[in-house]
């Protein structure tokens, strides 16, 4: 039963922490907790699908900018009608790049991907659609309202965190019922041999686009809370920069989990802040530390916990060899 | 349009189409041979830029500036390959993506440092600094035409060596086969050092030849990193020639496509590389697989 200990121990950590800590750290963990549900997103595609994309942030950003577009100038907008809207603008958007991109394989896929979510940016940084390189605000954050009863305000840091941190958990949920499930083992398949799957009889291409569009769709649900959250939305929500962060995050957390990147996305915000308070060239050391993590564990933060815990792994050195794609499917 | 107006555009295309091929062909280069994806090219472009910028505000000389510009460049490139760049051959992808994504925030943070963040303005050499009367209202600058040729100086350059010289049928042989081309004897991590730092010379030379007609900007490699991806996709992964077709094309549609449909010209080039991919995923003059 160990392996119940530590996820339901974090989950009670979680669901205590808005009555310990001050307002402030409780919108710094829903901003982690946000960037946390973009990593797994996107480690759908990447980590469970081999797919490495570069255009998850625009997926991000286009919920975001649905929010923005649809919330009624200074009143709150529904929650009920505009998250339905930001996931499907997503999904769609998901759906057409993905199917462009997927005729193609490796380097090509993310300079196609990456290519694509530019397009994204550009459409919002150039053209006047909701203040074009200035962004937009969302004044008010979207609630829940029935005949003119407020069952849920968004505007409440607390509720904020909790419904945050209810997706979280439904992401955690969906993502490894999903990547146990046959569907996942097609997935897994289609990654580390595709030949092989595609003589088996899987239909690659479809659950392939499948995983894409599912995974952004997730990373919709994430943009349109951080949108929320900011009460902004500018293009550089839509910039491959972020995708670049969040692929980092999925590293820290290791490909070949669901809860991984939650945790890589802790790991990389956390680090940022403190490098923030700490230099003015935090960047800089930024930019050594991602290479230095990439060099050292290509298999993720994790390679480390046998090292600190003393536990002796057979697994670690294995995965040190390994190409992170082209390893098993353990962990 | 008229005849006069038509020629304007279409050599402000060829023009910014063979600036586009200078910087594509170092990435292509640097992928077809090494099998590294080098999302930090772009970073060069910009450093290029940067350091015409601050050689021919210190010198004077823009010509000085290019060559120091493009040594320095090579330089630095000779050093990244030894100390980061070649623990990536043969590694996954991901992995090359993010080494090379921290780079870019190292290389946009000593920028900072150098050069500070401010938007800068290079003249060009005063011998190429008039312009051309083609009408009474029409002139076109003598630089945007020195830049045509000296691009097509380079490309030529470039097959040339490629296809003519031994140093390029090593390059050839590596990129069809690695391990063969080892067992034969050649020295190819010396080539793989030299090809690197090429490629990234070839980027900041792109960088250093732009600087006088656009404006120095910290995000200027950004842009050019994503053009540079989409000609490689058109043109086809390790193919100088593709790279060629794709950056010509690209100029042609992002210049005509301002004059003709304004309102949609940022989203044109896009629409045609999903054309290409629907059409010939592994790209114009790609091989059928990849």
């Amino acid at each position: 039963m160990r392996g119940w200990l530590i996820p339901v121990v974090l989950l009670a950590a979680a669901l205590a922490l808005p009555f310990v800590v001050p307002t402030y750290y409780v919108q710094f963990a829903s901003k982690a907790l946000i960037m946390g549900m973009l990593a797994m997103a996107l480690n759908l595609a990447v980590g469970h699908g081999g797919m490495v994309s570069l255009c998850h942030a625009a997926f991000f950003g286009l919920a975001g900018y649905v929010l923005a577009l649809m919330a009624p100038g200074y009143d709150p907008a529904s929650l009920l009608l505009t998250l339905p809207a930001a996931v499907l603008a997503s999904a769609a958007a998901a759906l057409v790049i993905g199917a462009l991109a997927l005729r193609t394989r490796g380097v090509y896929f993310i300079m196609v991907t990456l290519a694509f979510g530019e397009m994204l940016f550009f459409l919002f940084h150039d053209t006047g659609i909701a203040g074009g390189s200035d962004g937009a605000y969302v004044n008010a954050k979207p609630e829940i309202a029935i005949a003119g009863h407020q069952l849920l305000d968004l505007a409440s840091p607390l509720a904020f965190y909790f419904v945050v941190l209810a997706f979280v958990v439904a992401t955690v949920a969906l993502l490894t019922m999903l990547v146990n499930a046959p569907f996942g083992h097609a997935l897994a398949a289609a990654r580390d041999n595709e030949r092989r799957a595609r003589s088996l009889g899987f239909p690659i291409f479809r659950v392939r686009l499948i995983a894409f569009v599912l995974s952004g769709a997730l990373a919709g649900i994430a943009g349109y809370f951080a949108a929320a959250q900011f009460g902004f939305v500018a293009p550089q929500m839509l910039g491959w920069h972020l995708s670049a962060t969040v692929l980092v995050m999925v590293l820290i957390g290791g490909l070949r989990s669901v809860t991984g990147p939650l945790i890589g996305a802790l790991v990389l915000i956390v680090l940022e802040e403190v490098l923030k308070a700490s230099t003015d060239y935090w960047k800089l050391v930024e930019g050594f530390i991602i290479i230095l993590i990439v060099l050292a564990l290509p298999g993720g933060v994790r390679q480390l916990w046998p090292l600190i815990v003393g536990e002796r792994s057979d697994e670690a050195p294995q995965s040190r060899a390994r190409s992170p794609v082209a390893e098993g499917r353990h962990g | 349009m008229d005849l006069v107006t038509f020629g304007v555009q279409l050599l402000n295309a060829i023009q910014y189409g063979m600036v586009l091929f200078l910087v594509a062909s170092g990435l292509t280069l640097v992928f077809g041979i090494l099998g590294v994806i080098n999302l930090a090219h772009g970073a060069f472009y910009m450093l290029g830029a940067y350091l015409a910028y601050w050689i021919a505000t210190y010198t004077g000389s823009f010509l000085l500036a290019m060559v120091l510009g493009v040594a320095i460049a090579f330089a630095v490139g000779l050093v990244l390959e030894n100390v980061f760049i070649r623990r990536l051959y043969g590694r996954d992808h991901l992995v090359q993506v993010l080494l090379s994504f921290g780079l870019i925030l190292v290389i946009d943070e000593v920028r900072e440092i150098l050069f500070g963040k401010d938007v800068h303005a290079v003249a060009p050499p005063a011998w190429l600094s008039g312009s051309i009367q083609l009408t009474d209202n029409l002139s076109y600058p003598v630089y945007r035409l020195a830049i045509c040729g000296f691009c097509l100086i380079v490309a030529a350059l470039i097959f040339f060596v490629i296809t003519r010289t031994k140093i390029g049928m090593i390059v050839r042989a590596g990129a069809e086969n690695r391990e063969m081309t080892r067992v034969l004897g050649i020295k190819f991590d010396v080539v793989n050092r030299y090809v690197f730092a090429v490629g990234i010379a070839l980027a900041a030379l792109g960088g250093i030849v732009i600087a006088p007609i656009s404006t120095v900007f910290p995000g200027m490699g950004d842009g050019m990193l994503i053009l540079s991806f989409v000609v490689v996709v058109l043109g086809g992964i390790g193919s100088v020639a593709g790279a060629a077709v794709g950056a010509l094309l690209i100029g042609l549609t992002d210049t005509f496509g301002k004059v003709f449909f304004p309102s949609v010209s940022s989203i044109l080039i896009y629409v045609l590389m999903a054309a290409v991919l629907l059409w010939r995923p592994n790209g114009i003059l790609g091989r059928r697989e990849v």
